[in-house]
């Protein structure tokens, strides 16, 4: 079945916040929006007086059935759109939007999956978590999620509550038991739980998070073929 | 117009950046949507079949016999990132395709990578000196991240049309979408004319 695609459009900026340095959230109401499905992105293009126009491609965090298009942008050093979209952009503001784009990494509940992710790559994965917890099917995805530490982590606290497995590389992680996890990648032993019975695995993050993790699904036991990979290089 | 966006500085904005660009100076960033395979080369083919007179089938060494081809120029990914001076070196396309001889009816090639990844593209557009198969860059074998250890170079179309992994190309009488073009992007990808998506002019 082909995903849906949209043309381009424009959507207006309701809400904007920024819940760490780095980060900034949108909410847009999208004219003519096209329903996505979890794991699609936008582009977001943005245009000078004089014609002078730059885009970028952005994983939408939201669920299909959130009447918002939500997207959550780590502002890069020098980042020509993720900068603009951090430090000027405001609630009101209309943006030029095409999507949703990309039917290769998309979850829509059908099998069961693994999903594993670094820092902002976790983007997607929040959409395909927001989707199986309205539908019920939180067992057929689980999430394993990569970060230096928890500030680094866009959505740690829903990630969480939806039952992620949360690695982090330079801070331990409090766990429920009052026990913690000692600041390291996850192992492979600790992925096992996670792959079990996955007939499917996405894996979302830097070039060098992609290798890491799509080893490591490999060291689990998970089948090289059923890996669905979407990786950012360092694009500035 | 995007109220507050001048956008960076761009007096030096160079004529050979196609529109939506931006050179991405010595960065050369990799986009993959498989997990990269780890490739024997004593067990990999380039093989050309479909619609041709003489199905070919040539192993590791035998490209590297033939007879060598170089490519010196710019790529431009659809994520906007062009690359500019570029290096590669492989044998031209024309020299497989003269040994395989398409038919009349051959229109369109659709090349597959070892991963499964495939990508259509019209037969014009791998013909005339215009597409490689290519195993070194600036003078250094092909990294596997960037299709090493062999992939395919079609400089003057969006890069996601240079397949990674190459291992076959199928010579087809009627189009057919590939992987990305399966998945909402452009069936012929030129970024001079921007056909980034179906529906682009």
């Amino acid at each position: 079945m082909a995903a849906p695609a949209g043309d381009w459009t424009t959507g207006t900026i309701i809400e904007l916040d920024h819940p760490t340095d780095r980060l900034v959230r949108l909410r847009l109401h999208v004219d003519d929006r096209v329903d996505h499905l979890p794991g699609q992105h936008y582009v977001v293009r943005l245009r000078a007086p004089d014609g002078y126009t730059a885009q970028r491609s952005y994983s939408i965090a939201s669920d299909p059935d959130d009447p918002l298009l939500e997207l959550m942008v780590e502002c890069l050093p020098g980042g020509e759109v993720s900068g603009f979209l951090h430090d000027v952009a405001e609630v009101g503001d209309v943006l030029e939007l095409r999507g949703p784009i990309g039917g290769w990494f998309v979850w829509e509940g059908d099998l069961p999956a693994v999903a594993v992710a670094g820092g902002s790559g976790v983007v997607p994965l929040v959409a395909m978590a927001r989707y199986a917890r309205r539908l019920g099917l939180q067992d057929k995805l689980r999430i394993v999620v990569v970060a230096r530490t928890w500030d680094d982590l866009p959505y740690a606290a829903e990630l969480q509550r939806y039952g992620a497995f949360i690695a982090l590389t330079r801070e331990n992680v409090a766990l429920e038991n009052g026990q913690s996890r000692v600041a390291a990648p996850p192992y492979p032993d600790e992925m096992k739980a996670y792959v079990a019975g996955a007939e499917r695995a996405y894996v979302c993050g830097s070039v060098g998070f992609a290798s890491f993790a799509t080893r490591l699904l490999e060291d689990a036991g998970v089948d090289t073929d059923a890996i669905r990979v979407e990786q950012f290089g360092e694009t500035g | 117009m995007t109220r507050g966006f001048l956008g960076r500085r761009r007096t030096a904005r160079p004529d050979r950046l196609p529109p939506g660009q931006y050179d991405a100076g010595s960065a050369w960033p990799t986009l993959t949507a498989e997990a990269t395979p780890r490739l024997d080369l004593d067990a990999w083919r380039m093989t050309v079949d479909g619609a041709v007179e003489s199905r070919q089938e040539w192993t590791w060494s035998d490209v590297q016999a033939m007879p060598g081809s170089s490519y010196v120029g710019d790529i431009h990914c659809v994520t906007t990132w062009s690359k500019f001076d570029m290096t590669f070196t492989g044998v031209s396309v024309d020299t497989l395709l003269e040994a395989a001889r398409p038919t009349a009816a051959a229109r369109f090639v659709m090349a597959h990578s070892t991963t499964g990844y495939t990508t259509n593209l019209p037969l014009e557009d791998v013909t005339g000196g215009k597409a490689w198969v290519v195993w070194s860059v600036d003078g250094k074998p092909l990294p596997t991240g960037h299709g090493g250890p062999v992939r395919l170079l079609v400089p003057h179309l969006y890069f996601w049309k240079s397949a990674k992994w190459i291992t076959r190309l199928e010579l087809m009488a009627r189009d057919r979408p590939g992987f990305w073009e399966q998945n909402g992007y452009h069936d012929r990808g030129d970024p001079w004319l921007e056909q980034r998506y179906q529906g682009d002019p």
